[in-house]
């Protein structure tokens, strides 16, 4: 098996749990009771993503991990009835296709760009996701972002700690209260997005598929005006065929060299190699991004870059947003398993 | 008015001194070799001073220039100007309110937010090529938690207007109950720092402020607690800070300013749990430029007898 390391915990967990004790002998140690009729059936988790969620669905499921076993799918592919991804590992046909008995993915992710709906439609598998309660974080690191970009606080922390203010003053930065804010999508996360910048006195507008005139923000019908309108252009939007690349050189060229660019939604929004160019030409005026097109690949020529921030992909990596989106994949997985209505589910 | 003499304490901004140099004698205090010289030869000509945030003037500097009629700060804070003695010899004394609120509120929220959320760690862990072989951990959320804001004024004010964007129920201490903003007040710092998650300093230095922020306050706040600071450094008891940080006692920090710029306590520098900027939170093309604008506006004022704009003293 190919064993992949993620977070230190996981690390911790998945050794010590997992490769030295079967799965089947670890329900010993938990004292808590499984309801009868689910810890016979076999959640398929795609890859480390948290471990309370691991254990949470250790208590109540007999949870297979696909990146310790992934041989361990022959063996069990007639007993995984759900299987849990994530904003990296979903569920595509090929996955789909191999696990007969499936009847639900519940991803611990608002996007669901890596699973396969088409196919999910075709043969009733159900999908959910966990909207809402990371929409507030994720609208606080685009703010994060904003202010980290137009501000240099990164350059500024790494200025005071280098020691280099013994020797003068950091250059003079740019404010970000007043600019005008673009956002590309106004869903749960643009308009919590919007609301934040509006305490900045920032005039928002928005490109969405259907205006929205109750919010009172300024609509564009197309992303190339939206971004010429706009001092600072967020991606807020799901992915999907359509937006793949939303944001391209015109797109660019449009927002220029005075504007920046905030990414919070997937890297395949941007055209990636198109916004490297962009930025190391001098025609964008920067970029501020928590996702990239080959995560956790992030083109090197960003690196020695002052005018661009650089995330791993943390938009709802806190602890009690994680903690939330695990509550919501278990409760929606047992849901469906009491013959219950799913709390949020997408297909 | 080219024979006016305008005394600039140190090295500010360029636009400032070039439209400076423009009207009057600019006397440029940092590149004088000998400065009690200096002040000898040119005591009497001198009728302006320029300080700012870092340099202003003091009981024996005004003493010395008995020609002096106005100080103009490049700073909102005059915590380095002797005000009293200002008072006592009817010189007068200009700041920049009002054009640096928006900056200085912006970098509260952007410390609270790099602090939480460690954007500068992350941003650091992904140009290290880290990302490649795990995750990073896992921060702590912002939107929704208790700010405690020491000091109502417009920077305050301002930030308290940018943290209920984030729906976070606000508190504060002043000295004033402001009955009217619907936020919670504390009587003492102390109660402030244990009801409050993030705790920010947003007052002006004075003899009553220094140390605001002390051992007490820090304990009250706590290990879950985060401290930041956009006012002086002198607000906080910086040594009993770093003991607080580096004994996990205070969960945390985001500084802008410190009592000894540009020195920073170098215990700081091996923490992730701080955020460290070079006092920059009115440094933006935008904000400096008005802020210039200002200075010259109260000197032109001044000078040709009509009333000054943004007067302290």
């Amino acid at each position: 098996f190919t064993f992949y390391p993620r977070r230190a915990q996981d690390t911790l967990s998945s050794s010590l749990c997992h490769l030295v004790y079967p799965t089947h002998l670890l329900a010993n140690f938990f004292p808590f009771e499984k309801l009868e009729s689910m810890e016979s059936i076999g959640v398929l988790m795609m890859c480390p993503m948290s471990s309370y969620l691991e254990n949470e669905l250790q208590k109540r499921f007999n949870p297979v991990r696909f990146w310790n076993f992934p041989v361990f799918l022959e063996t069990h592919r007639n007993s995984i009835r759900a299987v849990v991804g994530n904003a990296s590992t979903g569920a595509d046909a090929e996955l789909i296709d191999g696990l007969p008995k499936l009847e639900i993915i519940s991803s611990f992710s608002v996007g669901i760009d890596k699973i396969d709906l088409g196919k999910c439609k075709e043969k009733g598998i159900r999908v959910t996701n966990t909207p809402d309660v990371l929409t507030e974080d994720v609208a606080d690191l685009a703010i994060g972002l904003i202010l980290a970009l137009l501000r240099r606080l990164c350059e500024c922390d790494r200025y005071v700690r280098s020691r280099k203010w013994e020797y003068g003053d950091f250059q003079l930065a740019t404010k970000f209260s007043g600019k005008s804010v673009g956002i590309l999508g106004l869903g749960r996360i643009g308009t919590a997005i919007a609301k934040r910048a509006e305490a900045f006195s920032c005039p928002v507008s928005y490109y969405s598929r259907r205006v929205k005139p109750d919010l009172g923000y300024k609509y564009y019908p197309t992303v190339v005006e939206l971004a010429q309108n706009s001092d600072i252009l967020v991606v807020a939007c799901p992915l999907t065929d359509e937006t793949r690349h939303i944001v391209n050189r015109h797109v660019m060229d449009a927002l220029g060299a005075k504007g920046v660019l905030i990414n919070i939604g997937r890297g395949p929004h941007v055209d990636e190699q198109e916004l490297v160019n962009a930025l190391t030409e001098g025609r964008l005026g920067g970029a501020a991004l928590d996702v990239f097109e080959q995560e956790p690949h992030v083109p090197e020529e960003l690196f020695p870059l002052e005018n661009v921030v650089l995330l791993p992909h943390v938009g709802s990596s806190t602890v009690e947003t994680e903690n939330a989106m695990a509550d919501l994949v278990v409760a929606n997985l047992e849901a469906h398993f009491a013959g219950k209505s799913l709390l949020t589910p997408v297909v």
